[in-house]
């Protein structure tokens, strides 16, 4: 009996942790395709009664009338997509080729480095806002998403070198040894044999990235203001700026804005609790 | 012995090769514009970028350090890190602790877990600025339902709430953090010691308190050190939630900064305040880098 009412009300406190993570995003997707009379009603309509797509065709299909932000969006989800595809593309040849260097080849200071690095990545953003600012406004690349790759580096290029040494780490140094003996170079022991371990560490690291960049809102509100570079977490603070009455298409940007990480994080889960674990942190 | 310092050079080489793309790009988008945030932080300069600048040493922090202003957003900032932290913390444990014990569900829970801390932070910031709407937000809705309240009430626009409801919004993205890493820590702990002690009569709690708490101490310092230093500089969910508002109450030091620089022009001053941040995330720095560099401390 004892056992029972533990179970009891263990399967309550899990059922509770449960409600709070999904009430909001259920009211965020419910609000999404409920229209705009049913949002502005009360008592509250849980439950859509007449559910509609309609948002969702206004942001993939724009027609005349629909708001500047809702028109543009799916602009914006294409920059985002561009910017954080291509910081994780750099930051993964250029971050484990400096991570295998600090960790396998003797260098001076290798030590000293890492923790520099280290000390980078915690860095604000908003402490390098200003020269990086002087500088996109003299090089001309303000509203460009060149400037945004530029500047997430400066995040995103010391985290991934520290993710990938750690991954580095834990690989027994014999392989490379017993590939060193059967007479491989260096670049080809880090090509043929360490690369093709380190996968799950890339995938890892690359996804942590991904997510980072994909989640940046500080140097975005800064540094782009028009379409040809705003970002989706741009576009989504507009909508509550400027146009507080199109709720609709507000959580409609959000879902869609939450698709592709939640996605992504769901599809490679065990990556994410090992890399978490490996000290990875993402906004 | 002379093959060997060769091929000791040749690696040397190599890696500088390796690390130099790196380190140039570190070196021009971290530590340059660190310094010269610095380097202007010593300047008057209050009409934009492009001012006239005079030279005023620290004449700018002595501005802030007598400045009332400041020491409001620096107490703000230290509610919010405390609070939001604190009860992370808690929560995060307790629910780690909920999973460990596998009870039906368990599964699911840590998935769902993942959906929270994935959901961009400024999604997560509209989603529950809705929540909380004045006139139609589910917030009153649902307390109205309940028999809660008997009329909605404008939640954001009372100065002394509107830091607690941000600071729930922040708790739904970030709970979940603690609570994956403190969990991936539990599975690893050797269950034998435990056992033993519970062998030796020791009850549930003092397992927990002697035992489990102690050895899970370098996750929790981890999570804590990550998550102090996130919340110290919080910005994006305050912009979107409440824009600062109402009447100031949610200015953190941040959101400080973001004003004095990008509304006000006060280019010196918003370079003294982003490098005071800066001074407090390098002592966190160094406090996460000792907890993790302490092998004794590794698990």
């Amino acid at each position: 009996m004892n056992k029972v009412l533990r179970t009891l009300i263990l399967v309550m406190l899990v059922a509770l942790v449960l409600l709070f993570i999904y009430l909001p995003v259920a009211w965020l997707v419910i609000s999404s395709i409920s229209t705009r009379a049913e949002l502005l009603s009360t008592p509250i309509h849980w439950i859509p009664q007449q559910p509609t797509l309609q948002n969702y065709l206004n942001i993939f299909f724009p027609s005349q009338g629909v708001s500047e932000v809702a028109r543009t969006f799916r602009i914006t989800l294409w920059n985002s997509f561009v910017v954080a595809s291509s910081v994780t593309a750099i930051t993964l040849v250029v971050g484990s080729l400096a991570a295998y260097a600090l960790i396998r080849l003797r260098l001076p200071f290798s030590q000293t480095m890492l923790i520099g690095i280290m000390g980078t990545r915690m860095i604000p953003e908003i402490s390098l806002v200003i020269p990086l600012y002087i500088f996109a406004s003299r090089l001309r690349l303000l509203n460009t998403p060149t400037i945004l790759i530029i500047t997430y580096l400066s995040f995103a290029l010391p985290f991934a070198i520290w993710l990938m040494a750690a991954f580095f780490d834990t690989i027994p140094i014999e392989l490379e040894d017993a590939a060193r003996v059967d007479g491989c170079s260096r670049l080809q022991t880090l090509a043929r044999i360490i690369l093709p371990i380190s996968a799950p560490g890339l995938v890892s690291t690359g996804l942590f990235v991904f997510l980072t960049a994909w989640d940046e809102f500080f140097f975005a509100l800064i540094f782009t203001s028009t379409v040809a570079a705003k970002t989706v977490p741009v576009a989504i603070a507009e909508f509550t700026g400027r146009y507080v009455v199109d709720v609709g298409s507000m959580m409609t940007g959000g879902v869609l804005a939450a698709i592709p990480p939640v996605l992504f994080s769901l599809i490679f889960q065990r990556y994410i609790v090992s890399g978490l674990t490996a000290g990875a942190v993402k906004g | 012995m002379v093959r060997k310092l060769t091929l000791r050079q040749h690696d040397a080489l190599i890696g500088l090769f390796l690390i130099l793309p790196s380190l140039i790009i570190i070196l021009g988008i971290s530590l340059q514009p660190i310094l010269s945030t610095l380097y202007f932080s010593l300047f008057e300069a209050s009409r934009g970028i492009n001012t006239p600048q005079t030279f005023i040493g620290l004449g700018n922090y002595v501005t802030l350090l007598t400045d009332a202003v400041f020491w409001a957003a620096i107490g703000r900032t230290l509610y919010f890190t405390l609070v939001s932290v604190g009860l992370e913390l808690v929560l995060g444990l307790a629910i780690a602790q909920l999973i460990h014990t596998q009870p039906p569900g368990w599964r699911f829970l840590r998935t769902s877990l993942i959906i929270p801390w994935a959901v961009p932070t400024i999604v997560n910031g509209t989603m529950w600025r809705w929540i909380y709407n004045a006139d139609y937000g589910a917030l009153n809705g649902l307390l109205l339902q309940l028999g809660l309240i008997n009329k909605y009430i404008p939640w954001l626009t009372k100065p002394e709430l509107a830091m607690n409801l941000v600071i729930l919004a922040d708790i739904w993205h970030s709970v979940p953090f603690i609570a994956l890493i403190l969990q991936a820590a539990l599975a690893t702990l050797p269950a034998d010691l435990e056992e033993a002690a519970a062998v030796d009569g020791a009850n549930a709690l003092q397992r927990f308190l002697l035992i489990r708490l102690p050895l899970l101490r370098p996750a929790i310092l981890v999570a804590l050190v990550i998550r102090t230093v996130e919340a110290f500089r919080v910005f994006d969910i305050i912009y979107v939630i409440t824009n600062g508002g109402p009447a100031f109450s949610t200015v953190t030091i941040s959101y400080l900064t973001y004003l004095e620089t990008f509304s006000f022009g006060h280019i010196g001053r918003g370079s003294a305040l982003s490098f005071l941040i800066s001074l407090f995330t390098l002592v966190m720095a160094f406090v996460y880098i000792r907890i993790l560099y302490r092998p004794e401390e590794k698990l």
